[in-house]
């Protein structure tokens, strides 16, 4: 029994730390809200090897598994990496998917994909297409991606750029790039098999909840320094202790999320019978983490937090975008409900 | 990272799975019907368990073979913890001499307390309560204000110690004592072991919330305490350096005192309600989100072990795990009680463990004091 990063891990996570604090600022993150995210730090990924480190050998993996990658994408969530770094190296890369920056949005869950089928001219259509938004969900980094991992029936395929449609979408979270899209042409197929699917999404989840955490983390060490320094009544703010108390909840959240976030990328890393249910709670537990949170943030920053001039605002919109894709809390809930019998 | 256990641990984990079954119900059968550990008659029966505990070398696993344990690693432990509740176990009424008072003899004990005190404590021959509260020192327990003074072969005890758990049934309390008169706040106190049984102390049980005898106020009125009243000596660690040796023994308590394995148990037990009274979907998810806090302890817990076994510290984080299991301990118990719908009032298991778990977040340092713990020292937010 031994668990926690061991030094090969944790030094993969620090590189991956160090090269994002330097190439994703939060002022890269805010310039990607007007124009396609810099490229820099995305190239730094892939030189680093973090995009194809799941592939399989031929397509240029590295033979490691999730219990290395997901640190790392939580280091992209604490720096708000407006790449798709979860579609890319999590979801598309084992697939054998590399070569191209990929974008996705599976929907909530594998029982979508029962509702997906051809469309009228015979082409795929995602999991998008059906339920309560019938213009389809949007997919993020829609606008600048190279490729689109789509749903297909049971399976999925891959469209290039070229080959599909993007009507960009506003989005509260300007960085995510979100647009609806639309296959035109046949794309490749990926899988046929609903099994395959299904991993393909509880890795995206599993990506998603690693980013949820960073992201919490970022906002609460933001908040930490802000109320440091912030004075009122001739004191620092974060000496009143509603202030202090406001923090450290948010500190027991991320504490109990991390744990189950490293578990979840073990269990789908090794194949457990429970790996579904263990990415499922990691995520209802990092979107708990980051609702308390950002609003602990945003409340401890005061009026300063409330604008689009402070950087907070550049993580706790992430953050809510992040909570209701791939599954919300209560679909995961349900998920680890079944799972557990009840 | 390897999250599988060993052969040996699972074998040992089998053995003790079929000890606690087949000793439950001797045990069962011995007492008839099994009362609160904190009412006398309970704690009477309870001392009768421990006794089978004891005997088979269960009592204090991670403890060193001399002195009544079973030289288990932490890992041993938490597995002696995750069996010991699956099988319905009983609240240890030993557990303030093993995990608060015990950890302190380890670390500043002579060799000479070590071997006379320890032994005495696993086999629940004596019978420790904490003497850390007073009327006017709760979470500010630096305004200690009984008092020890010197005499020529011992100390003289005046003052009160109140809210100390199972006290009237106890033979020893371990406390904190003003031992210099001019001395305030975290300066100038004893720590002290001290037989109940002294000349000029009184010893009062109450009340709890729910009823039980669990509580108890203890004077201490001219009552002299001679050096050599307990074995190895009536002082731990040096005189005028209690403060320190009782923080380590707080960080203990606030840690180590509550394995997952209590909380493991009980939601196991909420799963089961929940399929017998049926449930709502919106009632299925709180039941799902306790569950997931549940076992969010459980590999929070493997982490700190595994880093702990590395050379780690516990420290403040211990502070996180004290809030977290305080308040999911409540949580686990309002669904409880929201299952049961009006069969919630009724005296039983559930309505008794709901009065227990909202002890949770008053004792052991409330949790407003342990969230101050958290901004301040994990944060580092200004004092």
């Amino acid at each position: 029994m031994r668990f926690g990063l061991d030094d090969d891990r944790e030094a993969l996570r620090s590189t991956a730390r160090d090269l994002l604090t330097e190439l994703c600022p939060a002022a890269v993150v805010r310039a990607a809200w007007e124009q396609a995210p810099d490229p820099a730090v995305w190239q730094a990924l892939a030189d680093a090897g973090a995009l194809t480190m799941l592939a399989p050998p031929a397509e240029g993996g590295l033979g490691l598994d999730e219990t290395y990658l997901v640190p790392v994408v939580e280091e992209a969530g604490r720096a708000a990496l407006p790449h798709p770094l979860t579609a890319t190296a999590l979801v598309a890369a084992p697939l054998g998917v590399t070569g191209h920056t990929v974008t996705t949005n599976l929907g909530s869950g594998p029982a979508h994909a029962a509702d997906a089928g051809p469309n009228a001219a015979g082409l795929a259509v995602t999991a998008a297409a059906t339920g309560p938004n019938a213009a389809g969900l949007a997919v993020p980094a829609a606008t600048f991606a190279e490729a689109f991992l789509l749903r297909s029936g049971q399976g999925l395929r891959l469209y290039e750029a070229d080959e599909v449609d993007v009507e960009p979408v506003e989005t509260v979270d300007a960085s995510r790039h979100c647009g609806r899209v639309t296959p035109r042409a046949a794309g490749q197929p990926v899988t046929d098999n609903p099994e395959t699917v299904a991993a393909a999404f509880d890795r995206g989840v599993l990506g998603t909840a690693a980013e949820l955490l960073g992201l919490s983390r970022a906002m609460l060490d933001l908040t930490v320094a802000y109320t440091r320094q912030r004075h009122q009544f001739g004191k620092p703010v974060g000496s009143f202790q509603a202030v202090k108390h406001h923090l450290a909840s948010a500190r027991i959240q991320i504490e109990f999320a991390g744990p189950a976030v490293l578990y979840a990328a073990y269990a789908v890393a090794h194949g457990q019978p429970d790996a579904s249910c263990s990415v499922s709670q990691a995520k209802w537990l990092a979107g708990t983490a980051a609702a308390v949170t950002g609003r602990a943030a945003l409340q401890c920053h005061g009026a300063i937090g409330y604008t689009t001039e402070h950087d907070l605002h550049l993580y706790l919109k992430r953050s809510w975008a992040l909570s209701r894709s791939w599954g919300g809390a209560d679909f995961h809930a349900d998920r680890v409900a079944a799972s557990v019998g009840i | 990272m390897d999250l599988n256990w060993g052969a040996a641990q699972d074998e040992s984990r089998l053995e003790l799975r079929n000890w606690m079954a087949r000793s439950l119900a001797e045990w069962r059968a011995e007492i008839g019907a099994e009362l609160s550990g904190d009412t006398r008659e309970g704690f009477a029966q309870q001392l009768l368990w421990e006794e089978r505990l004891y005997e088979a070398g269960w009592s204090a696993v991670s403890w060193p073979r001399a002195y009544g344990g079973r030289d288990g690693t932490l890992w041993d432990w938490l597995i002696f913890e995750e069996e010991y509740w699956r099988a319905g176990a009983p609240q240890r009424v030993t557990q303030n001499g093993l995990q608060i008072l015990a950890p302190s003899i380890f670390e500043h004990g002579t060799q000479a307390q070590k071997d006379l005190l320890l032994p005495r404590i696993a086999a629940a021959e004596d019978l420790w309560c904490q003497g850390w509260s007073e009327p006017d020192a709760g979470s500010d327990l630096a305004g200690v204000s009984s008092r020890a003074r010197r005499e020529a072969s011992g100390w003289m005890l005046d003052g009160q110690k109140t809210w100390t758990t199972r006290g009237a049934f106890c033979t020893h309390l371990f406390g904190l004592f003003r031992s210099d008169p001019e001395s305030q706040r975290h300066r100038g106190l004893t720590y002290l072991l001290v037989p109940l049984d002294l000349d000029g102390i009184t010893v009062r049980g109450f009340g709890r919330l729910d009823g039980d005898e669990g509580f108890a106020e203890v004077f201490f009125d001219g009552a002299f305490l001679p050096d050599d009243a307990v074995g190895g000596g009536v002082v731990l660690g040096e005189v005028g350096q209690g403060w320190r040796v009782a923080v380590s023994a707080a960080s203990t308590e606030r840690g180590l005192l509550r394995s997952p394995g209590r909380y493991q148990a009980t939601v196991a037990d909420l799963l089961e309600l929940c399929a017998q009274r049926g449930a709502d979907g919106s009632m299925r998810r709180r039941v799902a989100a306790a569950w997931m806090r549940v076992d969010a302890y459980r590999l929070q817990t493997l982490q700190t072990v595994t880093s702990l076994l590395d050379g780690g510290d516990i420290g403040s984080e211990a502070s996180l795990a004290k809030v977290w299991w305080s308040e999911l301990d409540i949580e686990l118990h309002e669904i409880a009680l929201d299952l049961l719908g009006p069969d919630a009032e009724l005296e039983g298991p559930w309505s008794k463990g709901h009065q227990f778990s909202l002890a949770g977040p008053i004792y052991a340092g409330t949790n407003e004091v342990q969230r101050n713990i958290v901004a301040e020292r994990v944060l580092g937010l200004p004092r």
